[in-house]
């Protein structure tokens, strides 16, 4: 339970950090990234192997990939926390001729990016390469990827739906933020893509479900997945989230998914969420 | 060197040159992986796979899909060489080329058949005449398309020795052997194939050997041709095309592509920029194809040997 409490204690600072790098720049995606702050908290601060002095090849490591790259506020918060870059670094967010772009680059050389990410749709395919070269490497780690529910919309998706079984990645772990949002509304009114689980299962993969929003359940389904015997299919959990998770205000609506707060608002949201490990530094907030 | 020295010998396709090529780097790099969406067999690459079966990777009907399957093989250290028809390798994923490679500088090599119009008899839904302008486009992409079986096969060496994202173009047909046989080929690097003094040709692709006949052509009726071949669009030897053209005065460059954003666009880019000077373009004029036998598609579209000697006396007059 200790565990569990430092990993929420993180969490609640990622949060932190989300906010104030959306506020600070004016610009963002805050919706998603509180969403989905668990999960990415739990697979850099216990699920996966990794070096934040980070090797692009990620050979010997577990490797996690963004496709929805629009969420980079909680990436690049969880990757500083994590060592692989100074969290003072977090107050250049999408500022001209900083490493943290909008959306996740490698152009930049930030360490922790292996891709450009943020055209949805292309995630899944260079994890499931990644994953594919480690299989031909005799490389036993796991490749984790993020993706979107409304990114489900995407063509590529389920061509790399295809591919992963067949080419028995069962080192590949999809996770898909359900979360129900989208740009223009509820993915339901946009264009349905339920019953997301049935359609995995029925292109071959082992589904999962999870609360992406309870950070026990989230760690007992990544350790279960993880060391479940391999058995060619490869992974696919689908993560039931609240988008905006820990700002009441933000909290299950579309309207915060790439919208940032004002001076009110951003006060307001920090009120909710305790500092644990510090702020990163900057003026104005 | 005479230009009438220069001579064919026998017909192999490009594609057949890719193949050779493959089975050359199977043999010397162990992280060459080649990847291919549903079209095997037309990249004759056989050798390749059958000697490495496990680095041989069918990503099935799914082109975008095996792009960033590359990209994530690259991440990995591997070289992935990404085949299929030219068509379906830019223009149905220039956006996955675009992120998961290119702005991700991932060392995929794109190696794309069956470019241009002598794909021939299927027509113009997959006669690709755009996709130099679009890989030339993207920043740091090496674009190449070699003239013929040999220089392909060096191609394919010297890309996997090159660290970067790059664009390698290639055809169907089989067409005439003029170049040495275990050439190295120098990424960026034009080859002169012949000096002169009264016009510039500048070709490349298939369109070399066009250029070499009307050449010999033009030799015959007086008019002296420093005619280069250009394997790399991009980066451009800018320096052997602003030398010939000091020498010359006038420029005539050839392609099996569109007027628009291919070799010529380059060319007169660089001229325009350097040394302006008079140039004509034989390329395809900003149109599609259609089906048809190969040398008659040629001669429809103005990519014949006739009409690289017109194009040749039309830039003289305005020398």
């Amino acid at each position: 339970m200790a565990e569990i409490k430092k990993l929420e204690r993180i969490a609640s600072q990622v949060r932190r950090d989300i906010i104030r790098q959306v506020y600070l720049s004016q610009s963002g995606h805050p919706g998603g990234s509180l969403g989905c702050t668990d999960l990415l908290v739990a697979l850099y601060f216990k699920i996966m192997k990794h070096d934040p002095a980070f090797n692009m090849d990620g050979a010997g490591e577990d490797v996690f990939f963004l496709s929805n790259g629009h969420i980079s506020p909680v990436w690049y918060s969880v990757l500083a926390h994590a060592g692989y870059f100074p969290p003072s670094e977090l107050k250049t967010f999408r500022e001209l001729n900083s490493r943290l772009q909008g959306h996740p680059t490698t152009h930049e050389d930030l360490p922790g990016i292996r891709v450009a990410s943020g055209s949805l749709g292309q995630g899944i395919s260079v994890a499931a390469g990644l994953a594919l070269a480690k299989k031909m490497n005799g490389d036993d780690r796991n490749v984790f990827v993020l993706t979107g529910d409304g990114e489900q919309q995407e063509g590529q998706i389920w061509e790399a739906a295809l591919f992963g079984p067949h080419n028995k990645l069962d080192n590949l772990i999809v996770i898909i933020d359900r979360n129900g949002q989208q740009i223009d509304g509820p993915t339901t009114e946009v264009l349905e893509v339920d019953d997301l689980g049935k359609k995995w299962e029925a292109f071959g993969w082992t589904v999962e479900h999870m609360d992406g929003n309870n950070m026990t359940e989230v760690i007992e389904t990544l350790q279960r997945v993880v060391k479940q015997e391999k058995n060619g299919k490869p992974v696919c959990i689908v993560m039931k989230t609240e988008m905006g998770k820990g700002v009441d205000f933000m909290e299950g609506t579309h309207h915060w998914h790439g919208k940032a707060p004002n001076e009110e608002q951003a006060k307001n949201a920090l009120g909710q969420l305790e500092e644990t490990l510090g702020d990163f530094p900057a003026e104005g907030i | 060197m005479d230009i009438q020295d220069i001579k064919s010998t026998g017909k192999k396709a490009t594609r057949e040159g890719f193949g050779a090529g493959m089975h050359s780097v199977g043999e010397t790099h162990d992280n060459v992986v080649m990847l291919t969406a549903d079209l095997r067999g037309s990249m004759k690459a056989d050798d390749f796979i059958n000697a490495h079966p496990d680095r041989f990777v069918q990503c099935g009907i799914a082109e975008a899909n095996m792009m960033g399957v590359a990209a994530g093989l690259a991440t990995a250290g591997k070289i992935p060489m990404v085949t299929t028809f030219a068509n379906f390798a830019t223009g149905r994923v220039y956006d996955q080329i675009r992120q998961s490679i290119a702005y991700s500088h991932k060392n995929v090599k794109i190696c794309a058949s069956h470019a241009g119009l002598t794909l021939g008899e299927d027509g113009a839904t997959h006669q690709i005449l755009e996709d130099i302008g679009m890989m030339r486009m993207l920043p740091g992409m090496t674009v190449i398309n070699p003239c013929d079986y040999n220089q392909t096969k060096a191609a394919v060496e010297a890309l996997v020795d090159h660290e970067g994202p790059a664009y390698l173009r290639f055809g169907r047909p089989g067409w005439p052997v003029f170049t040495a046989e275990n050439q190295k080929l120098e990424i960026g690097k034009a080859l002169q194939l012949a000096e002169g003094s009264d016009v510039s040709i500048i070709a490349t692709g298939h369109l070399v050997w066009k250029a070499v006949e009307a050449a010999k052509q033009l030799a015959e009726e007086g008019v002296s041709v420093d005619l280069i071949n250009i394997h790399t669009i991009k980066p451009l030897d800018e320096e052997a095309i602003l030398a010939s053209v000091r020498k010359t005065g006038c420029i005539v460059t050839c392609e099996e592509h569109n007027k628009y954003g291919g070799l010529g666009s380059a060319v007169a880019e660089c001229l325009s920029m350097h040394q302006p000077t008079p140039q004509e373009f034989v390329a395809t004029n900003d149109t599609f194809g259609e089906s048809g036998p190969v040398g008659e598609l040629l001669e429809k579209y103005g990519l014949g040997t006739k009409d690289v000697v017109a194009a040749v006396k039309k830039v003289l007059k305005r020398k």
